[in-house]
């Protein structure tokens, strides 16, 4: 059985209809990737999914649970947007790390609000809230950056801010990590180290959706990928499928544009 | 001599204070309404905030004491402040807040409007309520991107207090000014300076303190 499934979603900016009806399902433990020129949708599934957007039509199934359905709910309440949100974490292109925190603080954030004020929505409930900070602390150390737990955002890298924003995504322990281009805001000396803890995440069999151009990258760590085209999914398949035998026109002359780079 | 100026100069100087104090106290919370006002979804709110505001700043504040002192006597026939010192001083602490409300309201607006979206939505992905993301997460940015021009604002409104000399109100510009009739000598209005320097440069050194203080981050 799939994680998550994700149906016929919808999305229109006015009269611009950005999503056109997208469907795809992933399996547990597999990396998904998706692809794609800009402007094609690729940020608003991530948006949509995680509840920044809501979508017009369409469900989403996490496990056995419907946890949206644009049929059924004319309008979900804070707390069970909140809830759904946490099945998930998202990594931004431009990290959003929150500046008057720590490396370390930005992680342990939300965990401690969230053992603090609802408790019962919190996905690390068998960790004691005395034990948050020695937790979050190894989350830091596994993406390589627990010498750097007192520096602020300003004192990092662009690539140790994204590693930091990756650990704070986690902490929540999320079923479903998403990253939105996480290397894109990089100077090209700074992307491989970001890539290569997102590599070990999906080595280690973390469920996960990465959007992103580095296609080398792609082809390497995906079970699966996806390639968006103006709202919907032009082309489906392995990376062998997608990368070596693309069926549609549109992904040939998509990919060729890389080519000449790789 | 010196010392009867000192001592009329320094009773002048504690209704300039109180008239400080108190449009502090009182233009902030309402500073903060305003801005919320200036922000709200409602169109006719908003709109309507807007246009007070802007009249507001783009008047002079003194043409604002008087047509708050002197209007209710002339347009409805009855001074609301009541007559004498409390009267001119209730009126001016009125026209003080208004004034300085509507100028933080828009500092404030500008500060929370600087934040940029994205720092919301990192909270809201991982899972906080709004209340939390201000606090936790807004709020501290928006102080550090106000102190500047809050500390600008705060020490004008020092000298600014001088203006309520114009309804006749016995602050220290006025005290100074009484010993050029009363002893014929005009060193004491100039020795008011003094008062102001004093006051402002204090004000200046705790300012920069609260902005040394928010120097760990950059927003
Ligand atoms: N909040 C929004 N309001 C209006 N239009 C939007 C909004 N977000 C995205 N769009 C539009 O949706 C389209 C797809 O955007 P996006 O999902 O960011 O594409 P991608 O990530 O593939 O580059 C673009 O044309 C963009 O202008
Ligand atoms: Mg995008």
């Amino acid at each position: 059985m799939s994680l998550l499934e994700v149906n016929n979603l919808k999305k229109s900016f006015g009269k611009n209809t950005v999503l056109k009806g997208v469907s795809f399902s992933l399996d547990k433990g597999q990396t998904l990737s998706v692809i794609g020129p800009s402007g094609g949708g690729k940020t608003t599934i991530l948006r949509c999914l995680n509840f920044l957007e809501i979508p017009d039509e369409g469900t989403v199934k996490v496990g056995d649970e419907i946890i949206f359905d644009a049929a059924q709910t004319a309008r979900l309440s804070d707390r069970e947007i909140r809830k759904n949100r946490l099945h998930f974490g998202l990594v931004f292109q431009d990290f959003n790390l929150f500046p008057q925190y720590t490396a370390l603080g930005n992680i342990m954030l939300a965990p401690k609000l969230q053992a603090a004020s609802s408790p019962e929505m919190s996905r690390e409930k068998n960790i004691p809230p005395e034990r948050i900070e020695e937790y979050c602390l190894e989350i830091l150390d596994r993406v390589g950056l627990a010498d750097k737990k007192d520096h602020y955002p300003h004192q990092l890298s662009g690539g140790q801010k994204q590693r930091v924003a990756i650990a704070r995504a986690m902490a929540m322990n999320p079923e479903i990590l998403f990253f939105d281009e996480p290397t894109s805001a990089l100077d090209p000396e700074l992307t491989g180290e970001v890539l290569k803890v997102i590599r070990r995440l999906s080595e280690e069999k973390m469920t996960m959706i990465i959007v992103t151009h580095e296609m080398g990258f792609a082809k390497n760590v995906s079970d699966q990928i996806i390639f968006m085209d103006n709202g919907l999914i032009a082309e489906q398949g392995t990376p062998e499928e997608v990368f070596n035998h693309p069926k549609n026109p549109r992904t040939l002359e998509f990919l060729r544009g890389y080519t000449g780079l790789e | 001599m010196f010392a009867n100026v000192l001592s009329a100069l320094s009773i002048g100087f504690l209704k300039t204070l109180e008239i400080f104090g108190l449009t502090l106290v009182g233009a902030i919370p309402l500073g903060l309404l305003i801005c919320l006002g200036a922000m709200t979804r409602i169109r006719v709110v908003k709109y309507v905030i807007r246009f007070l505001v802007w009249v507001i700043r783009g008047t002079p504040l003194m043409l604002q004491l008087l047509v708050i002192y002197y209007g209710p006597g002339l347009i409805i026939g009855d001074n609301w402040w009541g007559s004498g010192e409390h009267g001119r001083f209730i009126a001016t602490i009125v026209a003080f807040i208004i004034n300085y409300a509507c100028y933080f309201s828009e500092i404030f607006r500008g500060g929370i409007q600087s934040i940029p979206v994205g720092q919301q939505e990192a909270g809201f992905v991982l899972g906080l309520t709004k209340a939390q993301i201000f606090f936790r997460i807004t709020l501290l940015q928006v102080v550090k991107r106000i102190v500047p021009p809050m500390s600008n604002e705060i020490i004008t409104l020092v000298k600014d207090t001088s203006l309520s000399r114009i309804i006749a109100l016995q602050e220290l510009i006025w005290a100074g000014q009484s010993f050029m009739k009363s002893a014929g000598i005009i060193w004491p209005l100039f020795f008011t300076g003094i008062y102001y320097l004093a006051f402002s440069g204090i004000l200046t050194v705790v300012f920069n303190r609260i902005e040394k203080k928010l120097e760990f981050f950059r927003v």
